[in-house]
């Protein structure tokens, strides 16, 4: 079983890729674990320039079938 | 066949208007009867309160009784759900009284949380309720000069908003000729100062044009209103003298009382809008937890395919559509041009130059919603 919650943000424009993982991050509590998945390529640097500066943890990024694959851990 | 709608907001209002016609027959017959649930008498028309903020439209343009926007075949109570037991099919209400049907619609909204972040409620304006409007315009009028600091959080509806705000006080300050006065500072929550990459392109240089500072990844954590500097997740910090905010959004009480989704965002199939793991329940607009815009616009779309497909399935058996994500929204780009976004799932919007034409457009649309909420339009 997969400890961790799905964000499928995949094929969205507005609110976009980021924007769910935030507001996902919010309702989410601390040491939670979530994969966002997003067709966008620009999540795959956004995502790590907003977790990196808000002091979470970015577990992991892969591309698998043209759909990105971010693991990250909510830290505070 | 009873279809009861949760909600006499946009989405259900267009859903409840588009559903009455296409089954006028069945419901004459009484082989369907068609019954709305809300907890208003009255409908207020949302994109109107950025209006009131600035003086260009009164509180009382904003609202219509919701009876007269519905077919006489509705079945109307103000009466709003205190509980749903999906597992019976059927809710309970405020008044005590118990609803059965066979398909229901929820359409219940989304609400303003400001007092999720400490010192929003005391230290800054916003727009997102009558009264909070007519108290940002008053407090504008009295403003002459200093630093105005505009904050967004998340999740928040109408996502074109921070950036209409932003174009409309630049416009406000200029006609009153104290713009010089006025620094004016943005705060987006990602790394592009809007999530649709079309509409950052565009107006980051306008920012630039007209002299707006504008700093992102800023998500606010608390308002330090005795000191008047707002704070963000990130770690920075901005003085203000006015904080204009877009409060972050929770779906209702309801919603999360009685555990449906998280945050109050009901967990909802992209394409058939139906509630997960409940073929015989729907979900509409902001309530969705989909990753679409909460905006009456994205509402009124899935209405229509929702409408078409519980039509459909009385008469053919079968739903007949998909909901493709669907988006129009105008962008107003300050006090006397606009231009618009519409996309969908696959297609990015593909945004054109402001103009007068569209500002005009929009200004009609304020009055051509009545039309449009009755499904007419």
């Amino acid at each position: 079983m997969s400890e961790f919650k799905t964000i499928d943000a995949r094929n969205t424009f507005c609110p976009g890729p980021l924007m769910e993982l935030i507001t996902y991050m919010k309702q989410a509590e601390v040491g939670d674990m979530l994969e966002l998945l997003s067709t966008d390529s620009g999540t795959a640097s956004d995502v790590p320039e907003w977790i990196d500066k808000v002091g979470h943890e970015m577990i992991s990024s892969e591309k698998i079938d043209d759909v990105w694959h971010l693991k990250v851990r909510k830290l505070k | 066949m009873r279809i009861l709608v949760v909600g006499g907001g946009c989405g259900g209002t267009i859903l409840a208007n588009n559903l009455a016609r296409r089954l006028a027959g069945e419901i004459r017959s009484r082989k369907v009867r068609l019954t709305m649930l809300s907890a208003s008498d009255k409908h207020m028309y949302q994109p109107g309160l950025l209006y009131v903020a600035f003086g260009q439209m009164m509180p009382d343009e904003l609202y219509r009784d919701q009876q007269s926007l519905l077919e006489p075949s509705i079945e109307f109570h103000v009466d709003p759900v205190e509980a749903f037991h999906l597992d019976q099919n059927r809710v309970t209400t405020k008044s005590g009284r118990s609803h059965e049907y066979d398909v229901l619609v929820i359409a219940t909204g989304s609400r303003i949380v400001p007092e999720e972040v400490p010192g929003l409620v005391e230290g800054s304006e916003t727009f997102y309720s009558e009264a909070a409007a007519v108290k940002m315009f008053k407090r504008l009028r009295e403003f002459e000069g200093g630093k105005v600091a505009i904050v967004v959080g998340v999740p928040h509806k109408c996502p074109i908003a921070p950036v209409e705000v932003t174009f409309s006080l630049h416009d406000y300050f200029k006609t009153r000729g104290i713009r010089d006065k006025v620094h004016i500072k943005y705060h987006y929550p990602i790394g592009r100062i809007h999530t649709i990459e079309n509409v950052a392109k565009w107006a980051k240089p306008e920012f630039d044009r007209i002299g707006v500072e504008y700093e992102t990844l800023f998500n606010v954590r608390e308002v330090d209103v005795e000191n008047q500097v707002v704070k963000s997740e990130e770690g920075t910090e901005t003085e203000y003298d006015l904080l204009i905010s877009i409060p972050p959004h929770r779906g209702m009480p309801v919603i999360e009382r009685d555990q449906l989704g998280d945050g109050g965002w009901i967990p909802t199939d992209r394409y058939k809008l139906t509630m997960e793991g409940h073929d015989n329940v729907y979900v509409l607009g902001d309530t969705t937890n989909l990753p679409v815009s909460k905006t009456g616009s994205a509402a009124h779309f899935e209405a229509e395919v929702v409408a078409e497909n519980i039509s459909s399935i009385i008469k053919i058996g079968t739903p007949v559509r998909d909901y493709d994500g669907k988006v129009y929204c105008f962008i107003e780009a300050g006090h006397d041009r606009a231009t618009y976004a519409m996309f969908n799932y696959e297609n990015p919007p593909d945004l054109k130059a402001p103009n007068k034409s569209m500002h005009w457009f929009k200004m009609s649309y304020n009055k051509m919603y009545w039309t449009s909420v009755r499904g007419l339009l």
